[in-house]
């Protein structure tokens, strides 16, 4: 489990020497070997249906740092690889020899997936910070990269808001050791009861509370659609698809481990925010003008759902439904970008009113687009038709239908902003409407990922079965 | 109060001083501060409410380090990105999000 | 309205937070014990090196990963192509710097080998490095970097790149990052010496990188 982090700093560091622009073959063996990796893994968490653990020096916590993977780590640590993979492929061909924006995007990519892993990987609270400083320095170099003056100003955005959410964590973690002299997730749970010292309650709101920032939960989400819609299309990929989603997975882990005493009497909170995401971020796309623009608001509603689950929580079906929809929004929202950016990059304009036409000339692409959309509206048989399932079954086993009701608005709601592109992409082109040629590779990325996260929904319970090992 | 407690409440004093800056000041050089002064009274926190009976504890002594060169890091970013949007467009302060 | 809200925001959370602190807490795990019976394992004497480098030494190659990602954001943000402009050149502080930076290097040395039992280590003595590299520019001896060469990106990666071998190999003994106790001190001070060059280049690079004359732009 090691070379999961080992490979990509190795990759990363070495793609920095090559210099600008190189390391793309350095890169993409390295992901496949990565990709390898995350199978085996998940192969064998699944098999023993334990964690297997790995004490970095010999020690053992408390003294040394433990990492720690159970079905739910093996899970993310595939979403990262498989998709991390095919986007390297896309910006391979999407960023050209000598372009400003890609020139150091090879070790930069790799140093934000070696965090991700290791994040996913971790078992001690303060490494984990650490790891969330390594993803979020790099995902805001991504953003900067080259860019003309909106892109820095939005990367100075995204600095501040991850500064802030990794600053309260590390108070709560500060506050954690100071109370309990550890801080290893595995002797922290037994140790964390209801009648925990309020030190301990305030360290546990600070870390959800920055964690909540970086994973763009409303109200936190203004930092958001800026970095997402501003980004080149393959970064705006990867932030979407992995970025918010390794502060999640934190959140579960804290919420499933160690905090679960303390959480019982909040849960409708994440999930009250969490249908308010879904609803003003679906509005936004709904009325947004750019095209990345809508698609980042659409990210802000996505994460919404994943909010959802947790007044369901502890509870296996609910935690298989929320990540069905961390997986279905990951493959869809990376093949949407993609398909953004090949339109963008075939145009030459980002506005969605300038999009009529495009379904003449990248029927691939917009192919793609539709069945991403199918996905972000759970429609049958995609992934995004699963999650929903699964979140409105486990609701009405406990009866609660206004999280039913949320779920089947946001449906309805991301069909209205899905359609507006996709009108707008069929009507007639202008007559002095130019269309340059793209590599038909970006193209294939955008299917591949748009299709894969249709027909994971026939899959799904394959992956939903891995999370209860170890757990 | 053991000096351990008092170096703790100063640290959640500037922690919420530096947080109260990063919030509502909007030149850049300034918040880029205000966000060392948040830093720095969490890792006061940390060090102050491990050290009982004035024995220093190694273990959270070596976390801070390990975060105070986190924080080098993501000043100097913040720094280095503030200088090019000064370069680009002249100002300390971020322009307003598109709608 | 808005910065009264906050202000206040911040001054509730403060007064709780300290009122909170000055409860009773239930002792916790006192790792002291636990470090101090590792010590002869370590393969150094001081604490806090013996966390940083051997015990807890994994968040230390990430923190690492993270000062080489902060050069390389920066590289990848665009430098200012604005010329190098000559300083104004003080015949006095020019001397003064060249007379301290031989100095500095020793110290820098001598902070990296006094990092085994005192106070000390990679991360000083590089910033001590980076320092004189800090002086001499600023005196106008030292330009600005205009781009990172494949030496310098050699020499900002190698002090990374051993501490990864290192870690890596040392998979062999079971574990990553178990050092063998016997040759711990030797491994550690590979490590240490490779981290204070590159940290002195990366330390320099985040001031050589960034500091430029921008012409006459008032």
């Amino acid at each position: 489990m090691t070379g999961l982090i080992l490979l990509p700093l190795a990759w990363a560091s070495l793609a920095f020497v090559l210099g600008p622009g190189r390391g793309k073959w350095l890169a993409i063996g390295g992901l496949s070997a990565q990709a390898w990796l995350a199978f085996d893994l998940a192969a064998k968490v699944g098999a023993g249906g334990t964690a297997l653990l790995h004490p970095v020096g010999g020690w053992g916590a408390p003294l040394g740092i433990d990492l720690a993977a159970d079905g739910l780590s093996a899970v993310m640590l595939l979403l990262v690889q498989c998709i991390a993979l095919p986007l390297a492929i896309h910006a391979g061909a999407y960023f050209k020899r000598g372009d400003a924006a890609g020139a150091y995007f090879w070790p930069l990519a790799g140093f934000l997936i070696a965090g991700l892993n290791a994040l996913f990987l971790s078992a001690d609270l303060f490494n984990l910070y650490v790891t969330l400083e390594l993803v979020g320095l790099a995902a805001v170099g991504l953003v900067a990269a080259g860019g003309g003056a909106q892109q820095v100003a939005a990367a100075l955005r995204y600095l501040f808001a991850t500064l802030v959410g990794s600053g309260l964590y590390l108070l709560g973690v500060a506050l954690i050791h100071g109370a309990y002299g550890t801080v290893s997730i595995a002797i922290l749970t037994p140790l964390v009861t209801s009648d925990a010292p309020r030190l301990v309650w305030i360290a546990g709101g600070l870390m959800l509370a920055g964690l909540m920032v970086k994973t763009a939960l409303f109200p936190f989400h203004t930092w958001l659609p800026s970095a997402h819609g501003n980004a080149p299309a393959p970064v705006s990929a990867l932030l979407s698809a992995l970025v918010v989603k390794a502060s999640f997975y934190l959140i579960l882990r804290l919420w499933l481990g160690p905090l679960a005493p303390l959480t019982s009497a909040i849960a409708w909170l994440p999930a009250l925010l969490g249908a308010l995401a879904i609803l003003w971020g679906s509005w936004q796309a709904i009325r947004a003008e750019r095209l990345k623009r809508l698609i980042a608001y659409s990210t802000v509603a996505q994460l919404g759902y994943l909010f959802l689950i947790f007044p369901l929580l502890p509870g296996t079906d609910a935690l298989e439904a929320g990540i069905m929809q961390a997986f279905a929004h990951g493959l869809a929202k990376a093949a949407m970008f993609v398909a953004a950016g090949v339109i963008i990059e075939a145009t030459g304009r980002e506005s969605v009113m300038d999009l009529s036409g495009a379904a003449g000339h990248l029927p691939l692409t917009l192919f793609a687009f539709g069945l991403a959309g199918m996905t972000l509206m759970g429609l049958p048989p995609s992934a995004g038709f699963l999650a929903k399932w699964l979140l409105i079954e486990a609701a009405l086993d406990r009866g609660h239908w206004g999280l039913v009701a949320v779920v089947l608005a946001g449906g309805l709601l991301a069909a209205v902003y899905v359609f507006r592109v996709l009108r707008q992409a069929f009507l007639l082109a202008p007559a002095d409407a130019v269309v340059k040629s793209v590599p038909r590779r970006l193209e294939w990325v955008a299917f591949l990922l748009a299709a894969a996260s249709v027909l994971l929904g026939l899959r799904g319970v394959d992956l939903v079965r891995l999370l209860g090992a170890g757990a | 109060m053991t000096s351990g407690l008092l170096f703790a409440s100063t640290g959640a004093l500037l922690f919420a001083l530096g947080l109260a800056g990063v919030i509502l000041i909007a030149h850049l050089l300034r918040r880029i501060l205000a966000f060392n002064v948040m830093g720095s009274g969490a890792f006061l926190i940390l060090v102050g409410l491990a050290q009982d009976n004035d024995i220093p504890d190694p273990v959270p002594q070596a976390m801070v380090l390990t975060g105070i060169v986190v924080a080098v890091a993501a000043t100097a970013l913040a720094l280095a990105l503030t200088r090019r949007l000064h370069a680009l467009t002249g100002e300390v302060e971020l322009p307003r999000d598109e709608a | 309205m808005r910065r009264l809200l906050v202000g206040s925001g911040a001054a509730v959370f403060a007064v709780l937070l300290i009122g909170a602190l000055l409860e009773p807490l239930p002792g916790g795990i006192d790792l002291r014990i636990a470090v101090a019976s590792h010590m002869a394992a370590s393969g150094v004497e001081h604490p806090v090196t013996a966390v940083l480098l051997n015990f807890r030494g994994y968040d230390t190659l990430l923190e690492i990963a993270v000062l080489l990602l902060a050069v390389i954001v920066i590289l990848a943000g665009g430098l200012d192509p604005a010329v190098d402009r000559p300083r104004a050149a003080n015949p006095i502080l020019q001397s003064l710097a060249r007379l301290a930076t031989p100095p500095m290097i020793v110290v820098a040395v001598y902070l990296l080998w006094a990092g085994a039992f005192r106070p000390g280590g990679a991360f000083q003595a590089g910033a001590v490095l980076a320092a004189a590299a800090v002086l001499l520019h600023l005196t106008g001896l030292l330009p600005s970097w205009q781009r990172p060469a494949l030496s310098l990106r050699w020499g900002m990666t190698a002090g990374f790149l051993i501490f990864l071998a290192v870690a890596t190999g040392l998979l062999a003994q079971g574990a990553l990052l178990r050092y063998p106790p016997a040759q711990a001190g030797l491994l550690i001070l590979l490590v240490e010496a490779g981290l204070t060059v590159s940290l002195g280049l990366i330390l320099a690079g985040l001031f050589l990188f960034l500091s430029r004359d921008p012409g006459d732009e008032e």
